[in-house]
């Protein structure tokens, strides 16, 4: 019953992304070039979107626990640090070369363009380089606790 | 030339919202796509499932689309293939370390009025629009 539930979201999430045009890479370009030709469309989808999760979220917020799961996993970070902010430049510097950004690009594998597939090749090798570099930057601090003990 | 489609853009919009509520209701989780992508990847076994399940409903959104008769655009993508590769390693890499993409930060993190989410979307989007200007209009 969770696997259908989290189904059913990844569809309406993906028929959200169809409907909106925002698969189409040349589509979300469109809005950043805000010295161009400019769409303002993606600005639509998201401030839409947003105020549907706002409300939604205030529900979900009001309630003891999920329909499915036994507990919510509400992000618990705060404070805006280095790693946000790098993060996001090189994250917006891949967005603005191609106009892809995960959901889009994942969805776009089922029109099987060889270009989508190196992408998600190449955002996964990023992922799991990223999780091999925190790894590692992990590791020390463990050596270190073992050494106290 | 890209035109202004702002019907389509609320109703996307809104059904992008819905799912994202509908996630949080039924399974307590956050529609952050890099992150559900990133644990499917690396995360242990309990985690994956969920994620497997909500991923491939995405992908099954424009097939359905597409039996049904909607018209599911060919993404058209820059030619140099090293172009298309650098924007992979950047995009996954980036989101992590941010911890969140246009969807995880964008939606869900600016719904739930967080200030990391809100700088994080303010300076991904800032950088892209000035590597389209560069790319489209000075280079």
């Amino acid at each position: 019953m969770p696997l259908l539930a989290s189904f059913a979201c990844g569809l309406i999430f993906g028929l959200g992304l169809l409907f909106s045009g925002m698969l189409q890479p040349a589509k979300v370009l469109a809005f950043l070039d805000i010295f161009g030709a400019w769409d303002p469309s993606l600005a639509i989808v998201m401030g839409v979107a947003l105020l549907v999760a706002y409300a939604g979220f205030a529900v979900a917020r009001g309630r003891a626990q999920p329909v499915l799961a036994p507990q919510s996993v509400w992000p618990s970070s705060t404070g805006i640090d280095a790693r946000l902010v790098v993060g996001s430049v090189l994250f917006g510097v891949g967005w603005g070369l191609v106009g892809l950004c995960p959901g889009p690009a994942l969805e776009n594998l089922a029109t099987l363009s060889p270009p989508v597939l190196v992408f998600i090749s190449a955002m996964a090798a990023g992922m799991v380089a990223h999780g091999l570099w925190q790894r590692g930057l992990a590791a020390p601090a463990q050596k270190a606790l073992t050494a106290d003990g | 030339m890209v035109e202004f489609t702002p019907v389509s853009a609320a109703i996307g919009g809104a059904l992008i919202g819905l799912a994202s509520v509908l996630l949080m209701l039924l399974l307590g989780r956050i529609a952050g796509i890099s992150g559900i992508f990133e644990g499917l990847l690396l995360a242990g076994g309990g985690e994956r499932a969920w994620r497997g399940a909500f991923l491939a409903g995405l992908i099954a959104a424009p097939l359905l689309a597409g039996v049904l008769g909607y018209p599911v655009p060919t993404p058209q993508m820059p030619s140099s293939w090293i172009v298309v590769a650098g924007a992979g390693v950047l995009v996954g890499f980036g989101t992590r370390l941010a911890g969140g993409c246009t969807s995880g930060h964008g939606v869900c993190g600016i719904a739930r009025l967080s200030g990391r989410s809100i700088a994080a979307t303010a300076i991904f989007m800032a950088t892209a629009v000035a590597v389209v200007a560069v790319t489209r209009h000075v280079l």
